[in-house]
């Protein structure tokens, strides 16, 4: 089957089986930011917006977002601004989890969400193996302006 | 794997119920857990187009549609502020943010999971269940009753009304299953439910008629906490013990009843 789908503001028409997974899908046209870790949508890497809002794209089936609008890391502009704290601070190791976590971290700065609480419930889904947090922690609290 | 054959996003109930009922196909909210599960369907029925995405406030109580995504409950401004922000509380412990944007009502509800954090949060508030062919329930009902046919959960309805509440569960990690969860609310009555036993939440009905009538203080709560944890039937699995369910299960309706007191 086809579905129409903008991808980072691009209209695109993608075939699909029925029963294909968004990531996969994704990953099968080039989008190789939006990466597998767990597939069972607990680790938070496969983060993409769906319509503006973070989902993880290893737990919703590629016929639901026909007609929507799908962005991923490439199609945030704030992205390179956080990845560069990110750097900075630090806050990468293998950086593999990192395209997920400037996807959510991206929409919560639209939100403007700067209570530290508030920022540690939204992205308890964002894990990573290497960091220890510590300094990816500093990265987001200085890109969200994080009160003290 | 789950894998089907066909993909079909219903524009309205009626169809998605007439789909359902003469083809081998199965309902999808978000999808989350459906995916995990290994199966083979004709057709997967898509709820999103079927216009179940509502949250209407009409004078004291708040109707749901099965569509509506949990986060909602942290970002709608009707449910967010609901008890004070009881179901936020709760909502709030269900998995990541992500998989909170696409989990729903209905997939919440409908298949009465037992580890469910809001089934036992929605258990203490006044609160129907509608479904498309067999009607309305109170939320307590539709826990107990088998449906005799496969139906479609079309909405859930919350009274509005003056209650104290509490959430308490236990798990191994922030991120992880409850273990155990308790919820309370306490208005003319005190309502106690107790989920993740592992079986799906129950309320305590015999120390609810205990607690009829009298006024809450710190030796009533202690015995009341201890009749709860006798009263549910726990069991174990891979999570936990029976015994050590039953232990839990007494502190945290203790610690619950001292909130609401
Ligand atoms: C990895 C993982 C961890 C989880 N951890 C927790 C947790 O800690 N606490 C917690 O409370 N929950 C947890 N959940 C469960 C979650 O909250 C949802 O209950 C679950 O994902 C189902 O929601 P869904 O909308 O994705 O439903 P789906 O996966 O789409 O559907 C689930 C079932 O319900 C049926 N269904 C869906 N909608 C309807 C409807 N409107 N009418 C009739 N039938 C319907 C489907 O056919 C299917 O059989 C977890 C889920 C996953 C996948
Ligand atoms: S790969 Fe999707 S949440 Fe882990
Ligand atoms: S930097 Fe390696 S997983 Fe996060």
């Amino acid at each position: 089957m086809k579905i129409n789908v903008t991808i980072n503001n691009e209209k695109k028409e993608l075939e699909i089986a029925p029963d294909d997974i968004l990531l996969d899908v994704l990953r099968r046209y080039g989008y190789h930011s939006v990466r597998r870790g767990c597939d069972t949508g607990m680790c938070g890497i496969c983060t993409v917006l769906l319509d503006g809002k973070p989902v993880p794209s290893c737990s919703i089936f590629a016929a639901r977002v026909d007609g929507h609008e799908i962005t991923t890391v490439e199609g945030l502009p704030e992205a390179k601004e956080l990845a560069k704290i990110l750097a900075e601070e630090g806050a990468d190791q293998c950086g593999f989890c990192s395209p997920g976590l400037i996807v959510n971290t991206v929409y919560l700065k639209k939100l403007k969400i700067k209570k530290i609480e508030e920022v540690k419930i939204k992205l308890i889904g964002n894990l990573c193996r290497c960091t220890g947090y510590v300094g990816q922690h500093r990265a987001i609290e200085k890109f969200l302006g994080v009160e003290k | 794997m789950i894998k089907f054959k066909e993909y079909i996003k219903p524009k309205t109930i009626e169809d998605a119920y007439n789909l359902l009922t003469t083809k081998n196909a199965e309902i999808i909210g978000g999808g989350a857990f459906l995916r995990l599960s290994n199966r083979k369907i004709d057709v997967a029925i898509d709820l999103i187009d079927a216009n179940l995405n509502f949250i209407n406030e009409i004078n004291d109580s708040v109707e749901i549609g099965s569509m509506v995504t949990i986060s909602e409950f942290e970002e709608n401004p009707v449910l967010s502020k609901l008890y004070n922000g009881f179901l936020k509380n709760v909502s709030e412990t269900v998995l990541s943010f992500q998989m909170r944007n696409i989990i729903t009502v209905g997939g919440t509800l409908y298949p009465k999971y037992g580890f469910s954090d809001l089934i036992t949060a929605l258990l203490v508030l006044p609160t129907e269940v509608y479904l498309y062919k067999s009607g309305k329930f109170s939320v307590e009902d539709f826990l107990k009753t088998r449906l005799e046919h496969k139906d479609i959960l079309a909405k859930i309805v919350i009274k509005k009304e003056n209650l104290k509440t509490s959430f308490q569960y236990i798990r191994n990690s922030e991120y992880d299953f409850s273990i155990l969860n308790v919820a309370v609310s306490k208005g003319n009555e005190v309502k106690i439910a107790v989920g993740g036993r592992p079986a799906v939440a129950q309320l305590a009905y015999k120390t609810m008629q205990f607690l009829h009538g009298k006024d809450l203080n710190e030796e009533i709560i202690k015995e009341a906490a201890k009749m709860v944890s006798e009263e549910i039937p726990f069991a174990d699995d891979i999570k936990a013990s029976k015994e050590y369910r039953k232990k839990v299960c007494e502190a945290l309706v203790k610690r619950a009843l001292l909130e609401v007191m």
